[in-house]
């Protein structure tokens, strides 16, 4: 079989800095996924946007043949000229990109954008014509799952949720039936029982229609639900390629194998587990609601009320972990925000935090002046984004010293000296505090942020998606940095997360939120023995996992990811009301009627 | 290379250990301004134009040294004469720069006055000279000049005025006023943007609200008659002095809100980075907050925005001295000297009386070629 699309020695730089890609050749066949795999830096997004020529303009492009053979003739994609090769961008090859939002105009309906596609490429010389477009791509529409294709065609972007404008992406890549589509990181951006059905929508219409698939990714568990043969990626080199059975079965580059042994996974077996004993909380929220007042459609509508958060109880326990797991805008961030006290709970709610030696517990919202201070020093938080927790004008001193600096606390000598000490917890050199945090890289910059929020001797660390910007094998870094300093310094965390494999190994106790409420509750290893939420095993289910012998159950997910109203009637709740939290085991809580 | 079937693998040497403490980007380990510096640096245009500002900058204090005559003095023999070039050779013999004495006739059919060079007489610059009194940088008496006339010619390398006032020596004095009214305009500005805007940014709600529509407000004003009213409200007694300080007052005052917007939007988008929101974690009060992480962080965007509008108020003061609303002789400004050119037929015989468009042209657009410099170079972490 001649391949659909051949790379060859492909090499790409920028400016006078060293090659982004060198050397990098692989084939692609008609009908087949192949999947580019690697972290940030590894070349991939460059290599796939080379074979479109949508490289940025310092790239210089040294050396390499790209060839697309199609069943009547080949096409040259190096040497094409650019009229040409408009012609092949979005007709022959179209590409996904990863940012749903930013790759559709805000101010266009979404139908027009893609028809606009078919309308720009005539097939046959013909250009076609406005009505059998529209025809088109309603049915292209119906064909990538919206429910409504009409109303698909008159809404603006920002009327559809993340998911649904990802489709509208695949729609609009696949309204002209191209023989190669790039999907360059597609699901990255979506929440994972969203990211569980795009997945399975890509697979749906490459069997329907035959095309081949590039798809670039950061995740073993989606290449091995997608891919046929696979490309590994590693600064810009191939560290390893081949059909996918062989590469994620006998990985044989040590490179890989690191992947595979960061990717964190649910683990296969499991039993059920005991939740730590109710003894020693250190924080305890207790029916904590958060309601938001959003303005109107227009002026005059009144105000909609939304419920970030409806009444949750939760309790962190004294060195152990409590880790809320949900989808974005699941209430999960602010159930955390109020917890540290930055914002405050509706009438009724109390958060009490239990300082060390079992003094009085503090209500956390009604504290002023000195023993809101005191608290301050007790709790903490880790940030998300690396990239902007750190203040690109401090040197890396000045940033760790700030909270000392802050509450007063030691002379200039002393807050060095913690600093360097708190460095050394988090796998730092001291030489790197008179750097600018911007020379480090994410991982590194996480560490720091870490490395801060332990400075005041806090007790309480709330950790917010600490790992979900970074690389896999630095994320795995990251979590086995977490328990250490957890366990080295008795810490206790509220970990936040919307990945329930990284919650996995770290968490002691696992809240499952949904809408603003907790939908179910119990250790890890109970959630994935035997979860009772059809929302919890829509999650588990949803989970790609690098073994190709674990596909992801589609059906699994779409019916706990669809809306709380359409689950099995024990499950069932709305706005206006929603079944308790009823006790099923020992220290397992699902919200039915059993 | 290993291949089985299919399976490539890749046999160069790997660590899987490799160093996790090294930077990642050892070339953006430096202090922020220094990597602004770097990136600037790159800019040719801008870099000639802050040096040429820096220059002329540092040469108003010492204008009375540069130039030949003190703005006020009037050659009653050589009204309207016209600009004058230096040479260096007389009769194809060098004898160092020199000028020709001219005398001038009155025309009486076509009312103007001629002017014919006397070219078998050519009078010597003098360096170093005693000249006219000035005070250096406003303060220490002095009267020596880098050059002054020969004793029997005057010297107009750039004409004389209706007065007979040396253009050149006027433009040098006027740059005093005019290049630094731009500065305290938008000091005046400056300290009110920030202010309002950090308040309106920070604060948000209802504090925002007013001073948003305070905003609107004031850019609903008609800018030019503003400026008429408010400046004829000046009484006309005051001293020179006190006027110029009161129009960039004004100036300043008109132009705030443009700059209270930047920082109100500037600070609405770093309030929402986490590192902001981490030194509210760890219990930093507003004024901290605002001290030591958001003002720094856009502190550059702020200078970039006001190299932005100091031209404006060079523009500004220029449009009122030349409407004669704004400063008034004996005062000079490059706007006062270009009143006298309002009327066209003194454009039309006496172009020269227009050259202070000259500097102002030159300042306006190297000012603009400053900040695109330095707003490009802000963002020093990426290429």
């Amino acid at each position: 079989m001649t391949p659909l699309l051949t790379v060859n020695d492909l090499s790409i730089g920028f400016g006078a800095n060293p090659p982004a890609v060198r050397g990098v050749s692989f084939a692609v066949n008609p009908g087949e996924t192949l999947a580019l795999v690697g972290e940030s830096g590894s070349g991939k997004t460059v290599t796939c946007r080379t074979i479109l020529r949508i490289l940025p303009r310092s790239a210089r492009f040294l050396s390499g043949q790209i060839a697309l053979n199609l069943p009547d003739r080949q096409i040259d994609l190096t040497a094409l000229g650019e009229r040409a090769m408009r012609r092949v961008r979005g007709n022959l090859v179209s590409m996904i990109f990863q940012e749903p939002m930013r790759s559709l105009s805000p101010l266009h309906r979404i139908g027009n954008q893609v028809s606009e596609a078919l309308c720009l490429h005539r097939s046959d010389g013909q250009r076609t014509p406005r009505r059998v477009a529209q025809v088109r791509v309603l049915e292209t529409f119906a064909r990538v799952g919206f429910p409504d294709p009409d109303r698909a065609y008159q809404a603006y972007p920002f009327e559809l949720s993340g998911g649904m404008r990802q489709r509208a992406m695949i729609a609009m890549a696949m309204v002209t039936r191209p023989a190669l589509l790039i999907a360059d990181e597609p699901t990255t951006a979506l929440d994972v029982t969203t990211q569980a059905q795009v997945l399975g929508l890509m697979k749906d219409l490459q069997r329907e229609t035959g095309m081949a698939m590039i798809i670039v990714t950061h995740d073993l568990g989606v290449v091995a639900n997608m891919a046929e043969r696979v490309v590994v990626m590693h600064k810009g080199r191939v560290m390893e390629s081949g059909p996918a059975r062989d590469v994620l079965g006998t990985p044989g580059h040590a490179y890989t194998r690191q992947l595979f042994n960061a990717a964190p996974a649910i683990p296969a077996q499991t039993q059920a587990a005991l939740p730590p004993a109710n003894t020693d909380p250190i924080l305890e929220l207790k029916s904590v609601s958060k309601t938001y007042a959003v303005r109107g459609r227009n002026g005059w509508a009144p105000r909609t009320i939304v419920q970030a958060c409806r009444g949750i109880d939760l309790s962190v326990q004294r060195g152990k972990t409590l880790a809320i797991v949900g989808e974005s805008g699941s209430g999960k961030t602010t159930a955390a925000r109020i917890a540290l006290g930055a914002e405050v709970p509706d009438e009724g709610g109390e958060v009490l935090f239990h300082g060390p030696g079992g003094a009085a517990p503090l209500p956390v919202h009604l504290l002023d002046g000195p023993a809101r201070v005191a608290f301050r020093r007790q709790a903490q938080m880790v940030f998300q984004d690396p990239y902007s927790s750190l203040s690109p004008r401090m040197r890396i001193i000045d940033a760790l010293c700030e909270p000392l600096d802050i509450h007063g606390i030691g002379t200039p000598a002393e807050r060095r000296d913690k600093a360097a000490e708190m460095l050394a917890q988090v796998g730092l050199g001291r030489d790197m505090m008179y750097r600018y945090p911007h020379a480090f890289s994410g991982g590194q910059r996480q560490r720091l942020s870490v490395a801060r929020a332990l400075m005041l001797d806090p007790s309480l660390l709330v950790c917010d998606e600490p790992t979900s910007a970074l690389d896999v094998s630095v994320q795995d870094q990251i979590l086995t940095l977490l328990e250490d300093i957890r366990d080295r310094m008795t810490l206790s965390y509220l970990f936040i997360s919307h990945d329930l494999a990284v919650v996995a190994r770290i968490a002691d106790e696992v809240a499952v939120m949904r809408q603003g409420l907790v939908v179910e509750q119990a250790t890890p290893d109970t959630l994935f023995h035997a979860p009772r939420h059809p929302y919890t095993r829509a999650l588990i289910a949803a989970q790609p996992t690098p073994d190709i012998s674990r596909p992801i159950d589609l059906s699994v997910v779409a019916q706990g990811a669809g809306s709380p109203q359409a689950w099995p009637e024990e499950f069932r709740f709305d706005a206006a009301g929603a079944p308790a939290l009823t006790q099923v085991g020992d220290g397992h809580l699902v919200r039915a009627h059993v | 290379m290993t291949t089985r079937g299919e399976h490539y693998i890749d046999d160069a040497p790997f660590d899987p250990q490799a160093s996790a403490t090294a930077p990642e980007r050892r070339d953006l380990d430096a202090p922020n301004w220094l990597l602004i510096w770097r990136k600037f640096r790159r800019h040719r245009l801008a870099l000639i134009s802050g040096a040429f500002l820096l220059m002329c900058y540092l040469a108003l204090p010492i204008a009375g040294f540069l130039a030949p005559y003190g703005p006020n003095h009037r050659h009653s023999e050589h009204l309207y004469a016209p600009p004058q070039g230096i040479s260096l050779f007389h009769d194809g013999k060098f004898i160092g720069p020199h000028v020709y004495p001219t005398t001038s006739v009155a025309n009486l059919e076509t009312f103007q006055w001629e002017f014919t060079p006397d070219m078998s007489n050519p009078q010597k610059l003098r360096f170093f000279c005693k000249g006219d009194s000035y005070h250096l940088a406003g303060l220490i008496p002095a009267n020596r000049h880098l050059f002054c006339a020969p004793e029997d010619a005057p010297v107009f390398l750039w004409g004389a005025d209706r007065l007979g006032r040396d253009i050149y020596s006027r433009i040098l004095y006027g740059a005093q006023l005019s290049l630094t009214v731009g500065l305290i305009g938008i000091t005046v500005s400056f300290v009110l943007g920030i202010f309002f805007g950090a308040l309106a940014g920070y604060f948000g709600g209802g504090i925002d609200w007013t001073i948003n529509r305070v905003i609107e407000i004031l850019r609903s004003l008609p800018e030019l008659p503003l400026w008429l009213a408010l400046s004829a409200a000046v009484p006309s007694n005051w001293g020179p002095v006190a006027v110029f300080f009161i129009i960039s007052v004004i100036l300043g005052i008109l132009d705030w809100p443009g700059l209270a917007r930047s920082v109100r939007s500037k600070f609405l988008a770093l309030r929402e980075e986490e590192f902001v929101r981490a030194a509210e974690m760890m219990g930093a009060r507003p004024a901290r907050v605002i001290r030591r992480h958001l003002l720094p962080n856009f502190m550059s965007h702020l200078i970039a925005s006001a190299t932005l509008s100091i031209p404006a108020m060079i523009l500004g003061e220029t449009a009122l001295s030349y409407l004669g609303l704004g400063l008034r002789a004996p005062a000079v400004s490059w706007g006062v000297m270009l009143n006298d050119a309002q009327n066209l037929v003194n454009v039309e015989l006496y172009w020269w009386t227009a050259i202070p468009m000259l500097p102002i042209i030159v300042v306006v657009l190297a000012f603009n070629f400053l900040g695109d410099g330095l707003r490009d170079s802000l963002d020093p972490y990426q290429d």
